[in-house]
């Protein structure tokens, strides 16, 4: 339970830690707050030769909001999203979801950026960026790229990420007026990764439901709005979409009625609350 | 640009509980290892190494955090408190310990540390924290002995005791 060893770089700008990135490849990966990659080294589900840390560059450590969208920088911890003043009125859906991402213990240290590259696909924070329409901010020596987050989550913790790339920001498009929001998932303690997660987006008479915890990412489809006839069959033909599998935490039944239930009550939930 | 080779020992500083202190590690030192092994206050304890139950937590900067989950290297410049920082000098208990030792807040110990740690930090920034948000801080750590409604008990006493509403038991 210990980490195998590898250097450790502790970038002093953003061109130091790309200039390392692009020197070791594959063998190098970014720590931010540590949270998702330090029990990967502990376990050695990943065995790194060169760390680089990211945490002592002031230029990534900032939330702004630029264009109708809230651009969160590589070295934002969770907990300093979790205390923006502007964080219920511009991400209500984020702003849902933090207090039952991990703990208080791990948001300190965490960041908003280090969970959607571990693309964990039961984590909340990849779910929110996929329901949302979000994009994710790449950065190498040999470019800039933005990708839309329908497109960055490849599978379970694979991301369209090449080895000499790291994620500068992620964007996250501002609530509109006449938007509502809503988020439930269902977990076996308090802040454990959840078996189902359910996001609603309703913009007008338009609705949208991202699901995490059942396939290997998040996935999110257009919906039928809850007093449409069709929802029932709708939501029925996403849960079997999903291609829910058994495991130690819950049977493929269960989610697909989780799916089912906790999607039309997020709908429900956010067809209620638009402005 | 500092890279610290994997097969090196590196100098390390931080402030731990009020006092600089320095020592060579690894990269791949947690932590928790440190304070252990190098500093030897061995008073954060270490459970399940990938962050889940939350014996090893300290407070880094102000804030709970695993120290099984931060390398030593990453802690560098930071300000460290484990719970060697909570009693006297002379080994008067503070209030929370108080609290946990009269209501009965642990049977084996193992995870108490960290538990206060948590705490806390919690009242220092939440003073008026009800019981739900205490329980959702005591939420990041597990009791193995199961003790939880006597932890629960032993934190709404303390956080009480503190706001001067005396319940006294």
């Amino acid at each position: 339970m210990k980490p195998a060893p590898f250097d450790y770089v502790r970038a002093g700008s953003l061109e130091e830690a790309l200039e390392a990135l692009a020197g070791a490849g594959a063998d190098a990966r970014i720590v931010a707050g540590g949270q998702s990659l330090l029990p990967m080294l502990n376990m050695r589900l990943a065995r790194p030769g060169v760390l680089v840390d990211i945490m002592r560059l002031a230029n990534l450590r900032r939330i702004e909001e630029r264009g109708g969208e809230i651009v969160i920088g590589a070295g934002v911890r969770q907990a300093e999203l979790e205390a923006w003043p502007r964080l219920a009125d511009t991400l209500p859906l984020v702003a849902a979801m933090l207090p039952l991402l991990g703990h208080v213990q791990t948001r300190s240290r965490g960041t908003v950026c280090g969970s959607i590259a571990h693309a964990d696909p039961s984590a909340e924070l990849p779910l929110a960026l996929v329901a949302l329409g979000g994009a994710v901010h790449l950065r190498s020596q040999r470019a800039r790229r933005r990708v839309a987050a329908g497109d960055f989550f490849a599978g379970m913790m694979a991301t369209d990420m090449a080895d000499d790339e790291m994620i500068e920001a992620v964007s996250f498009p501002a609530a509109r007026p006449g938007t509502g929001h809503a988020f439930r998932e269902v977990a076996r303690r308090h802040g454990d990764f959840a078996i189902v997660a359910c996001a609603a987006v309703v913009d007008g008479t338009v609705a949208r439901l991202a699901v995490g915890g059942v396939a290997d990412r998040p996935v999110v489809r257009a919906m039928p709005m809850p007093d449409e006839a069709g929802l029932d069959d709708a939501l029925n033909e996403f849960a079997w979409d999903l291609d829910a599998r058994d495991d130690v935490h819950a049977t493929a039944r269960y989610r697909r009625d989780l799916v089912r239930a906790i999607g039309r009550q997020v709908l429900e939930e956010a067809a209620r609350c638009r402005d | 640009m500092p890279r610290l080779s994997a097969a090196g020992r590196h100098a390390v500083t931080f402030t731990l509980n009020g006092t600089d202190v320095s020592g060579a590690a690894e990269p791949r030192m947690l932590l928790s290892d440190f304070l252990r092994q190098v500093v030897g206050l061995t008073g954060t304890h270490v459970g399940c190494e990938h962050g889940v139950c939350g014996a090893c937590t300290v407070q880094i900067d102000g804030a709970p955090a695993r120290s099984c989950l931060t390398l030593a290297v990453q802690a560098d410049g930071c300000d460290i408190r484990t719970v060697e920082a909570l009693a006297g000098p002379d080994g008067s208990l503070d209030p929370l310990q108080d609290s946990f030792r009269a209501h009965h807040g642990l049977q084996c110990g193992f995870c108490t540390p960290g538990i206060l740690m948590s705490l806390d930090a919690l009242m220092r920034v939440r003073p008026d924290a009800s019981e739900a948000e205490i329980r959702d801080c005591l939420s990041g750590h597990l009791c193995r002995c199961t003790g939880y409604a006597s932890i629960v008990r032993a934190a709404v006493a303390a956080f009480e005791k503190a706001r001067g509403g005396a319940r006294e038991s």
